[in-house]
């Protein structure tokens, strides 16, 4: 049901900055209490959702078996495993997880379908909840719900800059002209695929997630408002992808793991030792920053037949070839070099593919408050002014990684700062 | 849209795996190892064109990897088709929709002109009824429907030759029940998420006017030969209500089927084929319900001839159209459900 059509004129309650997975909950959690909320997405209608639209699954706790997650994943235990990767803020931590308990059923009530436990063929997690036809169809499910509940949703709107406004509230800078507005949630990400800002080595780089999710909105805070940053930009989560892949948005299907079960050179045709020595399923994200580091940042992985068939699915088939010296010349690789680091792969054939560096998200953010407001300059939080997704994750996940935590923290940080907008507004 | 496009297709959902709870295709795609024909031809057959996998798909146009994977596997169908109809002459059918179109369209003229011309004959004159035209009308519309079941169970069989699983044969006759629950219930065109919502009732109405109508003819041969009553039959008798609600049903199903594939941006030669099979359909109901509605004006003899000729172009076009479709279908589902029971599930990483 819409309520009346605001006039043309009047500004929004609520402004929320960026659809992706932070900016979407805010806006229904804010129009579910009652304010008008309206919301900005500088990517077009078919790219929209931000990063989310990549995701899979998110980690929730619960007590007991679901229809969605099996057996029990407690608050404590969810709790070790985020402290043993990221370390940070202890309490913090607990708040998101004790928020997320009901986040399973959250989102199934904003029309989001979640994949009955056993159904698919990827091995069921107690740990995390998988998302029926993953995170577009999240995205488009609660895209409906908002348009439903009367979010105004505007696309191709790229926000440049906000300063408070004279008259109270704030002024949000587009192309087109300011729009005006009491409280601002800012989700619109982390520096993401900003393909300048703070990112001299950008062009050996690829970026998982879209060209939309940019930074800009964030380097204006940083920069124009002063707002202050936790984390390190040279922090980032990076993991092994096909570098015939795009530059942009390449999301799950490029990352490559096959790298235990074949051998990894430069450029130089130099051989690379394991930096993590395991063949854990998480071994490909520790492979981005070395492949980062090697010349070029490029390296090239070669398969024998044997590891070709371990493998499992890639989406780009591997350049194929009898001998190494071919393989190098397809690969442009010194063929000598190649055939030296290769020499304990059993072929012929042997296949080879090319490996750059993919960034998922730099630890790296807008420092808030407990009530998600950014901290200025003077070191006060602002008022009326609410960040929540990956633009405030570090606050959480100073470092490391945990599967399916961004999900939920974007989820949460995102209802939890349209509820804070829409009290605002409100009292 | 090529082979390789499909590999190349099917290369990217195997590595993505997000609709692995959408519909078999993509658990069967996690259990094939290569891209080899057989596997291709099976994958295509599964596939009920729902089009829900394109709607969450995350690397559908605009992105750069463009992923239309119901457009390739459409094509793929009709590869499927064109190898494996026979006789192999009809291959060109599946790349020029038209084609079938024309067969249609000339055998209809045909059976249209055969009872214009019993019609006039000295042989049976006046008596509609008359032995004489009974003989060619059954002769014609029983050759035609003989031409098309032996043809579709051929191409059927031969579908069958090329996908069939290595399997005992008691697993295969152990899977034919369930396989047969999947193929009436239409079960994969569905789901939570599906886009094509409506579909799979106004098939059903389609399938069951059509069965109907079956039944319609066959109560009338019946009260023809063993009980030596002859048409027209009353209102309140068998015949008439069954083929009445069946025409309804099947012009009613046929046109809201025709409705959504105007609306819908299919592998445009397939939907090609789509509209000129239920084209055909609408055509026989339709011209049946008027031959009903009229056939006690002027307008009958024109109405018959109109009617048993488009029944006739029906079943000469059979097995040039999309109805292969159904035992081609029928043929995959059989060998997704042998395989059911014996698959061990490839293994992955949710984590992201």
């Amino acid at each position: 049901m819409r309520r009346g059509r605001r006039g043309a004129g009047r500004p929004p309650d609520v402004l929320v900055i960026g659809g992706g997975l932070a900016g979407l909950c805010a806006a229904i959690a804010a129009q579910r209490l009652g304010v008008e909320a309206a919301l900005v997405e500088s990517a077009p209608k078919a790219l929209r959702g931000g990063d989310a639209r990549h995701a899979r699954n998110f980690r929730i706790p619960h007590a007991g078996p679901t229809r969605h997650t099996p057996a029990a994943y407690g608050e404590d235990e969810f709790l070790a495993e985020w402290s043993a990767v990221a370390g940070g803020d202890a309490a913090r931590a607990r708040s998101i997880i004790a928020a997320a308990s009901d986040l399973a059923s959250w989102v199934a009530g904003c029309g989001v379908r979640l994949q009955d436990r056993g159904a698919g063929v990827i091995p069921f997690s107690r740990r995390t909840a998988f998302l029926l036809g993953g995170g577009k169809a999240m995205m488009s499910a609660l895209y409906e719900t908002a348009a439903a509940a009367g979010v105004d949703i505007r696309y191709d709107s790229q926000a440049l800059g906000l300063r408070a406004a004279p008259e109270g509230g704030w002024s949000v800078g587009f192309a087109a002209g300011e729009t005006r507005a009491r409280c601002v949630v800012v989700a619109s990400g982390g520096p993401g695929a900003n393909p300048t800002w703070l990112r001299p080595s950008a062009g050996a780089l690829m970026f998982r997630g879209g060209a939309y999710s940019d930074g800009r909105v964030m380097q204006a805070l940083v920069e124009g408002l002063g707002v202050r940053t936790v984390g390190d930009p040279a922090s980032r989560h990076m993991v092994a992808v096909d570098a015939r892949g795009p530059q942009f948005d390449g999301g799950i299907v490029t990352r490559v793991t096959a790298i235990p079960h074949g051998i990894v050179v430069n450029r130089d045709g130099a051989a690379l030792a394991d930096p993590s020595r395991n063949a854990k399923p998480s071994h490909y994200a520790q492979w981005g920053a070395r492949i980062a580091a090697e010349p070029g940042g490029v390296a090239f992985l070669i398969l024998d037949s044997e590891g070709l068939r371990r493998a499992g699915p890639m989406a780009f088939a591997p350049l194929r070839a009898v001998t190494l010296a071919g393989l190098a010349s397809a690969l442009g690789l010194e063929g000598a070099a190649l055939e030296r680091a290769a020499c304990c792969l059993r072929g012929p054939p042997f296949f080879g593919l090319p490996l750059r560096a993919g960034l998922t998200f730099a630890h790296f953010g807008l420092q808030v408050d407990e009530s998600q407001r950014p901290i200025g300059a003077d070191g006060c939080a602002m008022e009326g002014l609410f960040a929540a997704g990956m633009i405030m994750a570090a606050n959480f996940l100073p470092c490391g990684y945990l599967a399916g935590l961004g999900i939920t923290l974007s989820a949460v940080t995102g209802r939890a700062a349209g509820e804070a907008a829409a009290r605002h507004v409100l009292c | 849209m090529s082979c390789a496009e499909l590999e190349r297709s099917l290369r990217i959902c195997a590595a993505c795996m997000y609709c692995d709870a959408l519909c078999p295709v993509f658990p069967k795609l996690a259990e094939i190892s290569d891209y080899a024909p057989a596997d291709l031809h099976y994958l295509a057959h599964l596939c009920h064109n729902c089009r829900t996998c394109l709607d969450v798909c995350q690397y559908a146009p605009p992105h750069p990897f463009a992923v239309d994977l119901p457009k390739a596997l459409a094509a793929q169908r009709r590869r499927s088709y064109a190898e494996h109809v026979w006789p192999r002459g009809l291959a060109p059918a599946f790349r020029r929709p038209a084609l079938g179109a024309g067969v249609f369209a000339l055998a209809a003229l045909a059976g249209a002109l055969a009872v214009v011309a019993a019609k006039t004959s000295p042989a049976a004159p006046g008596s509609f009824y008359a032995v004489a035209p009974w003989l060619l009308l059954a002769s014609l519309a029983g050759g035609t429907l003989l031409w098309a079941f032996v043809s579709l169970s051929a191409s059927g069989f031969r579908f069958w030759r090329t996908i069939a699983p290595v399997a005992p044969r008691r697993r295969l006759l152990r899977a034919l029940a369930p396989a047969l629950r999947d193929i009436v219930a239409l079960r994969h065109l569905g789901g939570e998420l599906d886009c094509s919502r409506g579909r799979r009732p106004l098939h059903h109405l389609m399938a069951a006017g059509l069965g109907l109508d079956l039944a319609a003819t066959l109560s009338a041969a019946a009260l023809q030969h063993l009980y030596g009553i002859e048409p027209p039959y009353p209102w309140l008798s068998v015949p008439v209500l069954a083929g009445a609600a069946g025409g309804l049903a099947a012009v009613a199903g046929a046109a809201g089927l025709l409705a959504r594939e105007a609306k819908r941006d299919g592998e445009a030669r397939e939907t090609g084929l789509n509209v000129v099979l239920l084209w055909a359909i609408a055509l026989v109901a339709s011209s049946g319900l008027a031959l009903l509605a009229l056939r006690a004006t002027p307008a009958m003899p024109v109405l018959l001839a109109l009617h048993f000729g488009s029944v006739c172009g029906l079943f000469a076009m059979l097995p040039l159209s999309k109805l292969l479709h159904a035992p081609f279908r029928a043929a995959a589902l059989w060998r997704a459900a042998a395989e059911d029971g014996v698959s061990d599930r490839g293994a992955g990483s949710g984590d992201g």
